[in-house]
């Protein structure tokens, strides 16, 4: 049995070798960029307006509002990089709807590469909003003895980010595998179903993580500074 | 015995060992955050989509640990590093 889609060469030559996971990850990044660039085309202000420009800024909305529950003062900042996640993770695990597709996210390259992009960008975010110094003094925060172990979080953060989000879309992939041999036609059907709720929770969770490390790492201090954004007003809300 | 059926015994015990201590404490956690989210809904019914958000998200969070489990037994059943030691003449 095989438990990364990594094994799966579809294309070799010449050294070159293509497996599942970069074809398909290519594959979901076609369709979203196909999918938007078609709707933003054709986007209008008037008053009738296509029902797929209503998809998208239904979707981008409640993007931002979930970032801003989270907490960042700005969400229009973080929107790109979070939302980019959420949906080629989240369209990643859908389509395993499709028979013959892998999910990308099932084999630890791709999600190792999601982590580090969120280990990135956690300082770059955090250096343009409080500057070198005041990132690097975050990690002396409560005192400098915290040093070693803000630094170990950091990393072990990065790597369970990894390891979640692969072993959740993996062991849905080798349960369905055993029960297709095991209790075939009707099992595998329910298991399938629980995991599309589990990969859009999942995505859900790593976007929402990435998002609560960056606003973290690039809140400011209230005492030292008073800015006027630091203390951001929340907007009250009715319900979600 | 020879090296090889060893590893492959010892391995095989272990990942059963792993994923069935491993779940258990996942299993009373999760059980523990939905009573204590089904009191909550009761109480207040109106908050219902923040706590049911709220419980999706620890739900997963709490499983993963159950998750990371299963990584390590799988990696022992089906990617063992140390299976390749023993076809190479090392080990023993």
């Amino acid at each position: 049995m095989e438990i990364s889609p990594d094994a799966w060469v579809l294309y070799e030559r010449r050294g070159l070798q293509l497996n599942a996971t970069i074809v398909f990850t290519w594959g979901v990044m076609a369709l979203l960029v196909l999918l938007s660039w078609a709707i933003t085309t054709r986007l209008s202000e008037g008053e009738t307006v296509s029902r797929w420009q209503v998809m998208l800024e239904v979707v981008v909305t409640t993007i931002r509002d979930q970032i801003d529950e989270v907490g960042a003062a700005d969400p229009a900042r973080y929107l790109p990089f979070i939302g980019t996640l959420f949906l080629f993770i989240a369209t990643a695990n859908l389509l395993t709807i499709l028979p013959g597709y892998q999910p990308p996210t099932g084999s630890l390259s791709t999600t190792a590469a999601l982590a580090i992009c969120v280990l990135i960008a956690v300082p770059l975010f955090s250096i343009t909003r409080r500057g070198l110094r005041g990132y690097l003094k975050s990690y002396l925060q409560p005192s400098p003895l915290m040093l070693p172990f803000n630094l170990i979080s950091e990393l072990s953060r990065t790597i369970a980010l990894a390891v979640r989000l692969y072993g959740n879309v993996m062991s849905g992939t080798v349960i369905v595998g055993i029960l297709i041999s095991v209790a075939p036609f009707f099992f595998p059907i329910l298991m399938q179903l629980l995991g599309l709720l589990t990969g859009l929770i999942q995505a859900y969770i790593f976007a929402v993580l990435a998002m609560v490390y960056i606003a973290s790492a690039s809140r400011t201090q209230r005492k030292n500074d008073p800015e006027p954004d630091a203390e951001h007003p929340r907007t009250s809300r009715e319900g979600d | 015995m020879d090296p090889a059926t060893m590893i492959a015994t010892i391995s095989i015990i272990t990942a059963g060992l792993t994923i069935a201590i491993g779940s258990i404490g996942p299993a009373l956690a999760e059980g523990r955050a939905a009573a204590q989210a089904l009191q909550a809904l009761a109480q207040q019914p109106d908050a219902s989509n923040t706590i049911t958000r709220t419980l999706f998200v620890s739900l997963a969070m709490i499983e993963s640990t159950a998750i990371y489990c299963f990584v390590v037994s799988m990696i022992l059943l089906f990617a063992n590093p140390f299976v390749d030691v023993t076809a190479l003449g090392g080990g023993g």
